[in-house]
C-alpha cells in the first residue's frame, strides 16, 4: 500500500501527464457541439463535445474565438482542433479548442486548411521569395519514386526537348506513412549535389495519396532549398502545400519537365542567331575598314606628287609656249623693219641712179667726189663709177 | 559531377561565343584581332552546333543515404 497522495499532488501530476503527452498537446476531435455558449462579459466560448458514447468539455478563448470565420452553435457536428488539459482547481478535464472546421470538410482537409494558413502567415508562400528558374539549368535533381510513372514520364520529356542537362534521379517514397520523412531525408541529399534545380515530383492519385506533400516538415525542407524548385505533384486538381512553398507550381510531373528545361530547338535557334550576328558583325568590320582605306587612298591620291609635277609640267609647257611665241614675234618685228630698212636703203642707192647712165665722178687721187668744175682743174685724173664698172679719165680744159 | 558534362561544356562554349560576339559589337579592334576573333567565334559555333546534334540525355542515379 502506498503513501496517501494529496488532492493536488495528483490533481497536478494528471495535469503533467497531459501536458507532456505526444497526442494531447495538439490533437484533432470529431463531435458534436451541444451547450455552446459564448460568455457575454469575457468572450470566452464554453461547449461540450460528444458523440454517442463519451462527452468531453470544451473552452475556447476570446482571441481564438475572434478569428472563426462563423460562429457554431450547439447540434454542428464539426472538427476540433487543440489541446487537452486538466483544469486544476475544478477537477475538470477540457478541450481548449483554437479552431473548428465543419466536420463535413474532413480532416485532411481541416489539417490543410489549418497548415496552409500557418505556413502562409509564417512566409513560407510569400511571392517576393519565388526565385527565377535558371534558363539553361546544367544539372537537374529529381526527387521522386525511383519506379514510378512520373519518373519516366519526365525523363522521356527531358530526353526529348533538351538532352544536354545532366540528370540525377534523387529516390524517395511519395506514399505512406514515411514518405514525408522519406521526402525531407531525400530534399537535404539533393542540396548537396550542386544541381541548380530541382524538381519534387510525384504521379496523380487520390487526396490521401499525395498527403505527404501536405507534411509541415515537408513543407519547411522545400523553403529550405538552395536552388529554385519546381513541383509538380499529382493531377492538374491537385494543390497541395508544397505547391504553395515551391518557386514554381506545375500541375503533373511532365509539365514540370516542360517547364525545367527549353527546348533543344531554342538552342539551335539562339546558336543560330549568335552565329548570323557574328558573321554580320565580322562583315560590316570589314567593310568599314575596306572604306577607309578608300576614302585614305583618295586623300592621297589628292596631294600625290604625279600630280604636282603634272601641274607644274602644264605650268611650264604654257610658260615654254609663250616664250617660243614671244619670241617668234620679236623677231617677225624685226624681219619686218628689216625689210622696210632695206627698201628705203634700196630707193636711196645711187646704184640705181647710175643704172639709169648717171656716172659718180671722184678725184682719181683723193677719191672725193666732185660737184663743181672748180675742183676739176685741166689734167686731173678722174675715177668715173657707172653702173656695173670703174672708167679712169683726164680732164682736158 | 567532377568531370564536365556535355551541357557544362556548351554553357561555357556558348558563353565564349557570346563575347566574342560582344568584343565584336564593343569594336576597336585590329583587323589581326578582329580576324581571330572571328575565326575563334566561327570555330566555338561549329563545336556548339556539334554538341547540340550529338546531345544525349545521361541520367544518374543516387543510392538512398548517400550524400
Amino acid at each position: 500500500m502506498h503513501e496517501a497522495l494529496t488532492v493536488s499532488a495528483v490533481a497536478s501530476y494528471l495535469s503533467e501527464l497531459l501536458e507532456v503527452h505526444p497526442l494531447f498537446g495538439d490533437l484533432w476531435i470529431e463531435g458534436e457541439l451541444s451547450e455552446f455558449k459564448r460568455h457575454s462579459a469575457s468572450g470566452h466560448c464554453y461547449f461540450n463535445l460528444k458523440d454517442a458514447h463519451a462527452l468531453l468539455r470544451g473552452v475556447m478563448w476570446r482571441s481564438d474565438a475572434a478569428r472563426l470565420a462563423a460562429m457554431p452553435k450547439s447540434g454542428d457536428h464539426v472538427l476540433a482542433h487543440g489541446r487537452l488539459a486538466f483544469y486544476v482547481p475544478r477537477g475538470d478535464l477540457q478541450i481548449y479548442v483554437d479552431r473548428f472546421v465543419p466536420a463535413g470538410a474532413g480532416l485532411l482537409n481541416a489539417r490543410f486548411e489549418e497548415l496552409k494558413a500557418r505556413l502562409e502567415r509564417e512566409g513560407l508562400f510569400a511571392a517576393e521569395r519565388k526565385r527565377p528558374l535558371p534558363p539553361r539549368p546544367r544539372h537537374l535533381l529529381l526527387v521522386t519514386a525511383p519506379g514510378g510513372a512520373a519518373l519516366q514520364d519526365m525523363l522521356t520529356i527531358l530526353a526529348r526537348r533538351c538532352p544536354l542537362v545532366t540528370v540525377t534521379v534523387v529516390p524517395c517514397l511519395v506514399q505512406g506513412e514515411r514518405a514525408p520523412d522519406s521526402i525531407v531525408a531525400a530534399l537535404y541529399q539533393a542540396y548537396t549535389l550542386s544541381g541548380d534545380l530541382i524538381i519534387l515530383a510525384r504521379g496523380g492519385g487520390s487526396l490521401e495519396d499525395l498527403w505527404a506533400f501536405n507534411d509541415e516538415a515537408v513543407a519547411r525542407a522545400i523553403f529550405a532549398s538552395p536552388v529554385p524548385l519546381i513541383s509538380g505533384v499529382g493531377h492538374e486538381t491537385d494543390t497541395t502545400i508544397a505547391d504553395f512553398v515551391a518557386d514554381v507550381r506545375a500541375p503533373t510531373p511532365s509539365a514540370a519537365a516542360e517547364l525545367a528545361v527549353p527546348a533543344l530547338a531554342e538552342l539551335h535557334e539562339q546558336l543560330h542567331y549568335t552565329r548570323l550576328r557574328l558573321q554580320r558583325l565580322v562583315d560590316q568590320d570589314l567593310k568599314h575598314r575596306r572604306d577607309a582605306v578608300q576614302s585614305a587612298h583618295a586623300l592621297v591620291e589628292r596631294h600625290a606628287p604625279r600630280r604636282r609635277l603634272a601641274r607644274d609640267r602644264q605650268q611650264l609647257d604654257d610658260l615654254a609656249r609663250r616664250v617660243l611665241r614671244a619670241a617668234h614675234m620679236a623677231t617677225e618685228r624685226r624681219r619686218l623693219a628689216l625689210q622696210g630698212l632695206h627698201g628705203q636703203l634700196e630707193a636711196l642707192s645711187p646704184l640705181a641712179t647710175l643704172a639709169r647712165g648717171y656716172a659718180v665722178v671722184r678725184n682719181a687721187r683723193s677719191g672725193a667726189v666732185l660737184t663743181s668744175p672748180h675742183e676739176a682743174p685741166p689734167a686731173t685724173a678722174l675715177r668715173l663709177t657707172l653702173r656695173d664698172g670703174e672708167v679712169a679719165a683726164t680732164v682736158d680744159r | 559531377m567532377n568531370e564536365p558534362t556535355p551541357v557544362d561544356t556548351y554553357e561555357t562554349l556558348y558563353l565564349r561565343l557570346q563575347e566574342v560576339v560582344a568584343q565584336l559589337e564593343a569594336g576597336e579592334l585590329s583587323l589581326a584581332e578582329t580576324l581571330k576573333l572571328y575565326e575563334q567565334g566561327t570555330l566555338l559555333a561549329a563545336e556548339c552546333q556539334r554538341l547540340l546534334d550529338a546531345a544525349e540525355l545521361r541520367v544518374q542515379q543516387v543510392q538512398v543515404g548517400e550524400a
